[in-house]
């Protein structure tokens, strides 16, 4: 399974994505932001990090980068495209997930571990997956996910919640919600399930010894269900 | 020719900064706020010297990159 990890000026978890990828079976290429044309890939990944400094809204530069019309084009034929932390604050600048991310509700940065309930598993990234609740870390200023009630009525209509951040029990309570998102959401797809937003690092959770096993779960799953 | 933008939240979207600025003036004494929202604001020079044309070029850069409408509102505020 080929996937591709874009890096651009100001990604920081671009190597660790790599890592994840190829510990599970990915043969993985890094892309450049300024290359016009991906590699044949399985699935994409728009990685972590401040890209362009977080400079006028988070994630608003990189989404016109040049790469990123080859990346639109790739997710509209159905392509697999998952943005993670900066990714999804790159996704939403795109328009291929609806929404946005403003800044954490109570302005600090946030780095610590969440858990976070799976919503909808009729999907590529957690269809078979044998747990509903997932231990990911999550770091960010801005992941206080908010969206029009228009948009929020659709996103629910359609089954758009990938995840809620929720407790150790999976309950989904304001007490539970880290940054202030509306609904405790920390991930959303589009429309067609495809593409995947989320806040929270399953990269991070590859090692017991380092953290936890609940990312080695998820990348388990993600490329038995892509062969 | 100099063409001004300032880019506001839209009134239902919460503005945690401008909170804690309202809440700093009040310990500052200055008691009579209501609110503070705190916004953006560019001053572009373009190429362009026809103001209505100059106006045009900036609007679509607000609606383009400058600002995102899920959120944000923009405004030409002057020309020169």
């Amino acid at each position: 399974m080929k996937s591709s990890v874009i890096t651009f000026p100001g990604s920081n978890c671009d190597r660790d994505m790599d890592v994840a990828l190829k510990k599970f079976g990915f043969n993985n290429k890094m892309v450049w932001h300024n290359d016009h044309e991906l590699p044949n890939s399985d699935l994409v990944v728009l990685p972590g990090g401040f890209s362009y400094g977080d400079y006028l809204r988070c994630g608003s530069m990189a989404s016109k980068s040049k790469i990123m019309q080859s990346v639109i084009n790739f997710a509209k034929s159905g392509g697999l495209v998952m943005g993670i932390c900066n990714g999804f604050q790159i996704l939403v600048e795109t328009g291929l997930v609806p929404g946005v991310l403003l800044r954490n509700k109570y302005l600090e940065f946030i780095c610590k571990n969440v858990f976070v309930k799976l919503d909808n598993k009729n999907n590529k990234y957690f269809k078979n997956l044998n747990k509903d609740v997932l231990e990911l870390h999550i770091a960010h200023n801005e992941g206080n996910y908010f969206c029009t009630k228009d948009q929020l009525k659709e996103i629910e209509d359609n089954n758009q919640i990938a995840v809620y951040y929720c407790n150790n029990l999976g309950q989904i309570e304001e007490k539970f919600n880290p940054n202030g998102s509306i609904k405790n959401i920390a991930g959303i797809f589009n429309k067609e399930k495809n593409v995947l937003g989320m806040m929270p690092h399953p990269e991070r959770m590859i090692d017991q010894n380092l953290s936890g096993e609940d990312g080695s779960l998820f990348f388990k799953n993600l490329i038995n269900n892509i062969k | 020719m100099k063409v001004s933008a300032i880019i506001t939240l839209k009134k239902d979207v919460l503005d945690p900064q401008g909170k804690v600025i309202h809440q700093t003036l009040d310990g500052m004494g200055f008691k009579d706020v209501n609110e503070v929202r705190q916004g953006k604001y560019f001053e572009i020079d373009v190429k362009e010297n026809d103001p209505k044309k100059a106006k045009e070029i900036v609007e679509n850069m607000c609606s383009k990159l400058l600002a995102n409408l899920v959120i944000e509102n923009y405004k030409i505020i002057e020309t020169q």
